[in-house]
């Protein structure tokens, strides 16, 4: 069980919430090309690491929180805010 | 050595000491026309059609560890083609061909068995998309069926056709699809491989890959540098990692999917059931064994093992179906790394580096596949081009907006 320590609520099981995907990717202005909208969408650097995701707390507060998780140990190492900026351990 | 009922009558008269090892194991050489990096179902296959069907012979295939441990090992051994899409349901169904006839090309005993593919449906949206698959498919000239409930309580008498929160409608049935044998499969395609002259090497693995002016070099390994021209991925759940190696990015990312077995049993399920109102599908090996299956944990991994919610769900959803089923223990589990696609759909192709080509993105359902991406990659990389049966899936379709979103579920890796 992964369990993520929601800055509103607590530490809750990770059934409470969706998860939502790499985290480090953002939607490119409208008038940028093409070749940006794929990168948004379908890139991802699949990490063998720490890797930077959404978790959205839907049987919760319902905020989307910032998560820096292993994806091999499933250590979770910080949750924080949407607008947060977290630092993200060396391997 | 020919394998057949005479020589196994030898065999066993004479003490068992004239078997030989199924496949040689060579010391890499210096350079190959071409090397398969991966020793699961796929790469092997790949290297078995490079020299069958196109001649090509001086091939390695390296795997990091044994062949055949990752998900070649590790699934849940569902062969069909019950697919939506031409693009797919015809790659799918060349597959399944290939299936058919595939003990006899490679003689070697793969167990398969065409018990028949149920996908139960529940509610009259479920029957309509079932219906509308079933006819894709029969336009096709594949074989599909739509049973009603009775008819369905006939063919599964432990299925609670009447549950109370989901009865059971009917179900698409594909007579043609059932399972095989994960490991023969591999060991099969080594076997046959290797006697065409393809070196597997074990207990090697790939630690980077050479690109000079956009084109490949070679790969260096643990076990030194290996030298070609030619190179096909067939890594499944790595494919990222090895492609960011040749500097190439590839629309994947990497979940677990796990695998139960009960008990062994007397026979109990004589079919391949999908459950269409929960993450649940079931099989019944030869040993007895119930072998089940779910959806995937959800989150990004490269670890081959899941989390406890997923194995409550699974039971839970299983015992929906076949309440007999909360009378078995659970006797093994484990999980298997894969790459989801963003489109739910594989990846046969060449790359923007020339002389690199991949088998890729199989999500949860690539065992049936083996032999058809064998036989698409290995002409992929033959004639450097896709066969008409693999065009579509192209890696640049997610450039092009060519998609092949068999569910309609966007673009979520981790929904497909
Ligand atoms: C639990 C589970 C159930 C499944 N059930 C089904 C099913 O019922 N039906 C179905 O059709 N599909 C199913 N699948 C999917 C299926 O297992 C895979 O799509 C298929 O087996 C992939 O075969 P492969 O040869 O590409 O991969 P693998 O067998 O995983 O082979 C890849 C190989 O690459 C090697 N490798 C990785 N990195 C390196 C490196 N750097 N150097 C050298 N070697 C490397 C690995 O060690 C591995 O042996 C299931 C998957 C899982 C996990
Ligand atoms: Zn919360």
């Amino acid at each position: 069980m992964i369990r993520i320590a929601c800055p509103f609520c607590g530490l809750r099981d990770e059934t409470e919430f969706a998860y939502r995907g790499d985290a480090t990717v953002s939607r490119p202005p409208a008038d940028a090309p093409i070749e940006d909208f794929h990168d948004y969408v379908y890139r991802r650097a699949n990490p063998r690491g720490w890797h930077v995701e959404w978790w959205h707390h839907a049987g919760g507060c319902r905020q989307f929180l910032k998560v820096v998780r292993h994806t091999m140990t499933h250590a979770v190492h910080s949750v924080g805010l949407a607008s947060s900026t977290q630092v993200v351990p060396p391997e | 050595m020919h394998y057949s009922g005479l020589r196994l009558l030898r065999e066993a008269l004479t003490g068992n000491r004239g078997w030989k090892p199924a496949w040689r194991d060579p010391v890499p050489r210096r350079e190959y026309d071409v090397i398969i990096i991966g020793g699961g179902g796929h790469g092997l296959a790949t290297a078995y059609y490079l020299a069958k069907v196109h001649g090509i012979t001086n091939v390695a295939v390296v795997e990091r560890g044994p062949i055949g441990l990752g998900n070649t090992g590790r699934n849940t051994t569902i062969v069909r083609s019950n697919y939506l899409l031409p693009q797919n349901h015809n790659f799918f169904e060349w597959s399944l061909k290939l299936w058919e006839g595939l003990e006899q090309d490679i003689n070697f005993n793969a167990m398969v068995s065409q018990r028949g593919v149920l996908n139960l449906f529940h509610n009259e949206g479920g029957r309509n998309a079932a219906a509308r698959r079933g006819n894709a498919m029969r336009l096709d000239g594949i074989d599909a069926e739509l049973l009603d409930r009775e008819q369905v309580r006939a063919m599964c008498p432990l299925v609670d056709v009447d549950n109370g929160r989901f009865p059971v409608m009917g179900a698409l049935l594909q007579r043609r699809g059932g399972t095989a044998r994960h490991d023969a499969v591999a060991w099969g395609f080594a076997r046959a491989a290797d006697a065409r002259g393809v070196d597997i090497i074990q207990h090697c693995e790939v630690l980077g890959i050479d690109v000079v002016d956009g084109r490949v070099r070679g790969v260096q390994t643990s076990r030194g540098p290996i030298r070609a021209n030619k190179i096909g991925l067939a890594v499944a759940g790595n494919t990222s990692r090895l492609a960011q190696m040749a500097g190439v990015d590839v629309p994947i990312e990497s979940h677990v999917l796990q695998a139960f077995v009960s008990e062994a049993v007397k026979p109990l399920v004589d079919q391949v059931i999908t459950f269409g109102a929960g993450h649940f599908y079931v099989s019944q090996s030869d040993k007895g064994g119930l072998v089940f299956g779910g959806g995937l944990d959800g989150w990004n991994t490269y670890a081959q093992r899941g989390n406890l919610p997923v194995v409550d769900h699974v039971w839970a959803a299983g015992i929906a179906l076949i309440p007999a089923l909360s009378r078995l223990r659970g006797l093994r589990q484990w999980g298997g790394v894969m790459d989801m696609s963003f489109d739910g759909s594989p990846i046969i192709s060449t790359t923007p580096v020339a002389g690199l080509y991949m088998t890729a993105g199989w999500c949860y359902g690539g065992f049936k596949a083996t032999p058809g991406s064998g036989w698409c990659h290995a002409w992929t990389i033959a004639n450097d081009a896709p066969h008409k049966l693999n065009e579509a899936h192209r890696l640049d379709r997610f450039r092009t907006g060519h998609l092949l979103d068999e569910r309609g579920n966007g673009p979520f890796p981790w929904l497909q």
